[in-house]
């Protein structure tokens, strides 16, 4: 990886994590949001200048390629978001009910 | 004197929820609640003409909201026990009094319709779906039901006090089973007739698209208790 693309990602990284704490400071985060983007954005910075890390990680785990390694991350991430997703949204269902009863029932006194 | 108060659930059914009131009210049931699932027919103006109490849902929120929100409204009227009938003509007044005798006695909590008790002539496809929910509800809740998803129910106030159902749409009536077995209720199932019609078999439980919808509600509500 060059120098000036290291740089770049690195100056976005401390950017993002520098949004993630004015957002827990200023009480629009929680604090194991705030502290789930800072453990993301530090592991983009060490392995941004250290490569190897990535290499010894993925031969713990016994992935060939690193970037194996990321894409099965990424799959196992965005199938939890999914779920997260499907819980938010069968909660907002279950509000919408209530209200819908509140009123029918409402109406009938 | 103890109070019935009957919970139908009703969308779209214009056409037949008048007659299904009528007979209720000729074998003597005064409190006739129904709820009118925001039918895009007449079925407000059909019930109400017929002399029930109608409460309407503003958004359309499925079969298992509907009966709850008739549920909720009779335990609030002092209700003593709580029936739930098909509004589409499918259950018969007749075996109101065999339902509703066993919870009236203090023997259950309450009694679920089984049409597998007695011979009501069910077709194949139907039969086999249902025969799966059966093996579904005993695989996922560990409770042995002959019928899996009859309409025909009564609760006593204490059930239907603590029985929740979660499951706005077709799922809950496996739900109810499940609460059923959580909440360690008394049951017993009672045979039933179901009268069969081509316009009642069109809609309902009856698609393998249906069934795999429940499957998946059921799943995930396992998931997410």
């Amino acid at each position: 990886m060059g120098l000036t693309l290291q740089i770049i990602i690195t100056v976005f990284a401390l950017f993002a994590l520098s949004r993630a704490f004015l957002r827990k400071r200023d009480g629009k985060s929680s604090i194991s949001e705030f502290i789930f983007w800072a453990v993301i954005w530090l592991a983009v910075g060490v392995v941004v200048w250290l490569p190897k890390v990535l290499e010894t990680f993925t031969d713990l785990i016994g992935v060939e390629r690193p970037i194996d390694a990321l894409i099965y991350g990424s799959i196992l991430g965005i199938l939890y978001l999914i779920f997260r997703l499907y819980i938010k949204l069968h909660e907002i269902e279950q509000e919408h009910t209530k209200l819908v009863r509140e009123i029918a029932i409402g109406k009938r006194k | 004197m103890k109070s019935a108060y009957i919970v139908i659930a009703a969308y779209n059914e214009g056409n037949r929820i008048s007659a299904v009131i009528r007979d209720l009210k000729k074998a003597g049931q005064r409190n006739i609640v129904v709820v009118d699932d925001c039918s895009r027919d007449n079925t407000f103006e059909s019930a109400k003409k017929a002399g029930a109490i109608v409460l309407r849902h503003i958004l359309n929120r499925g079969q298992g909201a509907a009966l709850r929100t008739g549920i909720e409204y009779s335990l609030e009227k002092g209700a003593d026990y709580i029936v739930t009938f098909d509004a589409d003509g499918q259950h018969r007044t007749e075996d109101l009094n065999a339902m509703m005798a066993p919870v009236i006695n203090g023997e259950v909590d309450i009694t679920v319709g089984s049409r597998f008790l007695e011979k009501t002539e069910v077709p194949l496809a139907r039969k086999i779906l249902l025969k799966g929910s059966v093996f579904i509800i005993w695989l996922f809740y560990g409770i042995k039901m002959t019928d899996a998803h009859n309409g025909f129910r009564v609760l006593s106030r204490k059930a239907a006090e603590k029985i929740e159902i979660t499951q706005d749409r077709m799922a809950h009536a496996s739900e109810i089973i499940g609460e059923i077995k959580r909440k360690k209720l008394r049951y017993k199932e009672v045979p039933v007739v179901i009268r069969y019609s081509e316009e009642t078999l069109r809609k309902g439980h009856g698609n393998i698209f249906q069934a795999f919808k429940v499957l998946w509600n059921m799943v995930m509500e396992k998931l997410m208790r």
